[in-house]
């Protein structure tokens, strides 16, 4: 272990895999390729351009985004699902730009969870899950009892069905967040956007989230990108990862070729103690 | 949410029709119910005729449209700003439209000058706030707010230096109709004719309308095209509150009470509460102007008195008693 943190990776070359000089390979979109950007830049206010992004991610692949506060993770995941305008670059979804997609269109393909969730009028916990069926709905459709029975599914993967009748404002922090997830389920897109979605969860919780999303990006044509501020879930859950600079660098790869502790080191600014356990490295910070 | 739709059409429309009825019945002279039908289905009195149907009726129509109107108003703008304490007039709306009516009331114009004069005040309030709200930015709920209530504040300090400067023999009744006045109101139908219309399209609206409550990141993630729904949402609440406006003056309280009141009974479904709102601001007028005829009877009170004094306590009464 290096006692200093170690030079930044050339700029030059910002999707070299950290550490090891090798250039990971640059995957082409395929037909099925479920998301892809072309030299992507973000629009984080005052900050040069860094790495233009070239992601693909392919049916079956969860990729997890790592990065300090700051970094424009949740600005990337917002401009992945049409949110936020790029500051240049195309983004493609299931290989259609998403500038000429229309929005319920989008909503069919990817669903995004936020960090923070705002009910701006009181709503029950069965109500707020069942929004995730919207982009499906005509104007003068009614929810279905299918519409339903997908609903309670989501809030019971998610250890909410006894809370469907609760208003959302008297759930807790934790269980607000499971809510998003449910309603992201209920929604079932193809892709997954889920920003910090086991931050405010217990640790059985964490795993049950994450868990299931494997099973669904087990399924056929599902992918997933999540933000994620836990390297050692990351490394556990991820099998691309991507780690978001604040200058605006960028490197990705398979998750095993981007786990170098000298990288994430630089990218956390803080130096890490490194232990193995059931065969995959961890990660803790280290006090010194 | 079919439940819940159905429970407030039950309850709300037989309530409108014996709203109106009430209005029919009730004033300074009152009619009896069975000669009140027979003013419909058979023979009666020319004077029993001419009270109802050639004044009561079109007063109770015109009262209940211009209820009906400001109610939808309030529930859109509460959407629009994610805010269930906004009302119609928080664009400024009202004081644009009394500055408009004063002005042409000062200048002895005729009272369809006077509606005239008081829905371009409104649309003049209602495009000065959209804009200045714009300015360079984007605009927020937070930023249309304040910039509406700066604006009415204007509008304020305009309406004390004309009743300052007019006549005395003016001011009865452009007091009367700062305070909202349903007597002049000759012809409903218009009004009628575009509450049928903006509610039947609001209908299948409700759900995306529910969505965009929950911020408008969540809305776009959920497939809304939120800056177009929400533009529709201003244009369409400013005309309606206009066109409630030039009918019967600045009632207030009405689009601020009846979509919060039925929120608290019948839940927050947008596509229960928008007809709901509309019926219920219906009913709560009629009944306020038929009050307003026969406190005092043969003088009438402005029917903005009532829906204050009716609204606030019951107003505060359910906040008081919600969570």
């Amino acid at each position: 272990m290096p006692r200093t943190p170690p030079p930044a990776p050339a700029a030059t070359q910002p999707h070299d895999t950290p550490g090891l000089g090798a250039r990971s390979v640059h995957q082409e979109p395929g037909p099925k390729t479920l998301l892809a950007t072309h030299d992507l830049v973000i629009d984080v206010p005052e900050r040069p351009p860094g790495s233009p992004l070239d992601l693909t991610v392919d049916p079956g692949q969860c990729w997890g985004i790592l990065g300090p506060n700051g970094a424009g993770k949740s600005t990337l995941l917002q401009t992945l699902a049409g949110l936020r305008a790029a500051r240049a670059g195309t983004i493609k979804v299931k290989g259609q730009s998403i500038a000429t997609l229309a929005r319920a269109e989008l909503a069919r393909r990817l669903g995004l969870v936020f960090q923070t969730h705002h009910d701006g009028f009181p709503a029950t916990v069965l109500e707020t899950a069942l929004i995730g069926r919207h982009p499906y709905l005509r104007p003068w459709d009614i929810e279905s009892s299918e519409d339903y029975a997908r609903a309670r599914a989501a809030l019971a993967a998610m250890d909410l069905a006894d809370l469907e009748d609760r208003m959302v404002d008297t759930l807790s922090g934790g269980e607000r967040q499971r809510l998003a997830i449910a309603t992201v389920l209920t929604q079932d897109p193809s892709l997954l956007l889920l920003d910090e979605p086991t931050s405010q969860l217990d640790l059985h919780h964490q795993v049950a989230v994450l868990n299931r999303v494997q099973a669904i990006v087990g399924q056929e044509n599902r992918g997933a990108v999540l933000v994620l501020h836990d390297v050692n879930l990351a490394a556990r859950y991820c099998d691309h990862l991507l780690l978001l600079f604040p200058d605006g660098q960028a490197c990705w790869g398979p998750t095993a070729t981007m786990l170098v502790p000298s990288a994430l080191e630089r990218l956390y600014n803080q130096r890490l103690s490194v232990g193995e356990v059931d065969g995959l490295p961890v990660f803790l910070p280290r006090n010194e | 949410m079919t439940r819940s739709f159905l429970l407030a059409l039950g309850v709300l429309l037989p309530a409108s029709v014996l709203s109106v009825l009430v209005a029919l019945a009730y004033g300074s002279v009152q009619i009896p119910f069975p000669d009140l039908l027979s003013v419909f289905f058979g023979e009666a009195s020319r004077l029993h005729s001419t009270l109802v149907l050639d004044l009561r009726l079109p007063r109770a129509l015109a009262a209940f449209a211009a209820g009906g109107l400001l109610g939808l108003a309030g529930a859109l703008m509460q959407v629009l700003l994610r805010n269930p304490l906004a009302d119609p007039y928080v664009l400024g709306l009202s004081g644009g439209a009394s500055v408009g009516a004063l002005l042409a009331m000062l200048a002895g114009l005729s009272m369809f000058s006077v509606s005239a004069a008081a829905f371009v005040g409104a649309l003049l309030s209602t495009i000065l706030v959209f804009g200045l709200a714009h300015g360079t930015g984007s605009w927020t709920p937070t930023r249309l707010l304040l910039t509406g209530v700066v604006v009415a504040a204007g509008w304020g300090a305009m309406i004390s230096f004309i009743l300052a400067v007019s006549p005395t023999a003016e001011l009865p009744g452009m007091l009367y109709w700062l305070m909202g006045d349903v007597s002049h109101a000759r012809n409903p139908y218009p009004a009628w004719g575009v509450l049928v219309v903006v509610a039947l399209l609001a209908l299948p609206f409700g759900r995306t309308l529910n969505v965009l409550a929950r911020g408008p990141m969540q809305a776009a993630a959920l497939g809304v095209a939120v800056r177009p729904v929400e533009w529709t949402i201003y244009v369409v609440a400013a005309l309606i509150t206009a066109t409630a406006v030039t009918q019967v003056g600045a009632v207030g309280f009405v689009g601020l009470i009846v979509p919060h009141m039925l929120r608290l009974i019948f839940g927050n479904d947008q596509r229960v509460i928008l007809p709901a709102s509309a019926l219920g601001g219906g009913i709560l007028l009629t009944l306020a102007d038929t009050l307003a005829r026969t406190i005092i009877a043969p003088e009438q009170l402005p029917v903005g008195v009532i829906t204050a004094m009716l609204g606030v306590p019951v107003f505060l009464f359910l906040l008081y008693r919600s969570r």
